[in-house]
């Protein structure tokens, strides 16, 4: 693997049975780098950023973190508290459903905070302000941080569950889908925002989504994924503008023109 | 047992001394040795069908089974009283099916089982205090899946534990948990002490007693080996405090006993009485006199 690359992923495989969740898919991505997975329902994204971030254990492969304290180690290979610790501090996970990260129970400022006392801060007003301060850099009024997320709009609940994730300071951010399920407009607010904290916060990110917009808007390089395999790799610009597999072509020329 | 040992007439010879068979008495046993072992850390064990609805005390009654001798002194307690439904059913139930000699006395007590209260006075070595707890998980509320809060006590995820003071404080502006307010054992597992008002949480901490809680219905036992280090979880900003009720006690004039406030006609009157009926009986005894005493 290359020295300075932040991921690097070698040869995971995951298989349900008979079926190929995703095969030999290897790649390294770089700090401050974006990279976008694409594909169609059941190409096996879903199932490679799981593996990727310890949610689901693959059958082959290796995913090799550079950490913080000892450099770069096979995460697949950890201890689970390891892995845990990791996934709270230098990895941030967003889902699709903004209810699958967020607790619904708890208030918007818990919601945040949660992370922080996860990790051991136990300072009340530190806790407090912090959240306030994240809850105006994902544009939600600061009036709001003691509602629950039950009583926001989802372009709202999703803004918070970047927010609660981003908090910490991650490196490394898996987004699952993050503009699913929102209506353009909101889409639309909802990128701007990530580009500019990916941007501010010098954060790479992984980003699996079906939606060929969000990637020409956010990452850098692409992936396209088919039937578990990875069909073709490169700029996002050169494989949206010049594709060379069958697959992104029809990809390519599927997109609604309006 | 000793030979000149004279059985006590009250027990029904038709059951087993204490109720459980000696087999089941066995492995509670284990249960609570366990819990000794590893302070503040759930064990499971097979609870058993006792004969008295669930929420009445059946993890405690068979915990109380499991270590109560022939020459034990039994006291039980619910809310501090002697007197109460919960407190009599049990502490006949003990008298019949066991023998034993009870007391209200706690000083002469060996074990006090207790619901929702420490008592005030300072135990002792050689004291038992059985605790009745409805829910042991303290993670219960904040997260439902039991394997997650398990995973969670093994890999000592605590964080949660603080989202929910800091929603009290956001919500109330100080900590509003009153009761079943959690501890930190020894540094290690986080631990639900039952719904004991926080009043008496510091008492739970460094006690000369053996402390050993059973939640029958949740099939779980665990303990605080005598002179265990137990914290109370706080903000750095808004730490721990034990309250009560702002008010000497009416019938004895405690000032530092917890109360209970007494609603006594329908024109607002009110008066507050020690919770700990032994407690507030010995210092009536002693001379000491409330304002509503009579």
């Amino acid at each position: 693997m290359s020295n300075d690359a932040l991921l690097s992923v070698r040869g995971v495989a995951k298989h349900y049975g008979a079926h190929i969740g995703c095969s030999d898919v290897s790649f390294d991505l770089f700090p401050g780098e974006v990279m976008g997975i694409v594909g169609e329902s059941g190409s096996g994204k879903s199932t490679l950023l799981n593996c990727m971030a310890g949610h689901l254990a693959p059958d082959a492969g290796e995913v090799v973190f550079d950490t913080r304290t000892d450099g770069p180690r096979d995460t697949l290979q950890m201890s689970e508290p390891e892995r845990r610790m990791l996934s709270r501090t230098d990895w941030a996970f967003v889902h699709q459903h903004a209810r699958d990260g967020l607790r619904m129970g708890v208030s918007a400022g818990g919601n945040v905070g949660e992370r922080l006392m996860a990790v051991g801060a136990r300072n009340y007003a530190d806790i407090r302000s912090t959240a306030i301060d994240w809850l105006d850099r994902v544009e939600i009024n600061e009036s709001r941080i003691d509602d629950r997320p039950t009583t926001f709009s989802g372009g709202m609940q999703q803004r918070l569950q970047i927010a609660r994730n981003l908090v910490t300071g991650p490196r490394l951010v898996f987004m699952d889908e993050p503009t699913g399920g929102l209506d353009v407009s909101v889409q639309a607010r909802l990128l701007d925002m990530i580009r500019s904290l990916v941007r501010d916060m010098g954060l790479s990110a992984i980003i699996v989504t079906h939606d060929l917009a969000v990637v020409r808007l956010l990452a850098d390089r692409l992936m396209v994924m088919k039937s578990g395999h990875v069909v073709e790799a490169g700029l996002t610009d050169q494989v949206l503008d010049d594709p060379q597999h069958a697959y992104t072509q029809l990809l390519v020329s599927s997109i609604l023109q309006v | 047992m000793n030979a000149q040992h004279e059985e006590p007439v009250t027990m029904d010879q038709d059951y087993n001394f204490a109720y459980l068979d000696e087999q089941t008495k066995r492995m509670i046993r284990r249960a609570i040795l366990k819990g000794l072992a590893i302070p503040g850390y759930q064990v499971p064990f097979a609870s058993r069908e006792m004969p008295m609805p669930y929420g009445w005390g059946t993890g405690g009654v068979q915990v109380s089974a499991a270590v109560m001798t022939r020459d034990d002194k039994f006291k039980v307690i619910d809310q501090g009283a002697d007197d109460t439904t919960n407190a009599v059913s049990i502490r006949s139930f003990f008298q019949r099916v066991a023998g034993v000699a009870t007391t209200t006395r706690t000083a002469d007590a060996t074990i006090v089982q207790t619901r929702h209260r420490i008592p005030e006075q300072d135990l002792v070595e050689g004291q038992i205090l059985v605790y009745q707890v409805p829910i042991p998980e303290p993670l219960r509320f904040l997260e439902p899946r039991e394997s997650e809060t398990r995973k969670m006590h093994s890999l000592e995820e605590y964080g949660l534990m603080h989202v929910k003071l800091y929603e009290d404080i956001s919500r109330h502006g100080h900590i509003a948990t009153a009761y079943s307010y959690p501890v930190k054992v020894e540094g290690r597992y986080v631990m639900d002490p039952s719904p004991i008002p926080k009043f008496d949480n510091p008492k739970l901490g460094d006690c000369a007693a053996i402390q050993l809680f059973g939640a029958g219905r949740e099939q779980r036992i665990y303990a605080l080996p005598p002179y265990t280090n137990a914290v109370s979880l706080d903000f750095e900003d808004h730490p721990f405090e034990a309250s009560k009720a702002d008010h000497p006690c009416g019938l004895c004039d405690a000032q530092n006993s917890y109360l209970d406030e007494v609603i006594i006609d329908d024109a607002g009157g009110r008066m507050f009485v020690c919770s700990d009926t032994d407690f507030c009986t010995m210092r009536q005894a002693d001379g000491h006199k409330g304002k509503d005493a009579a």
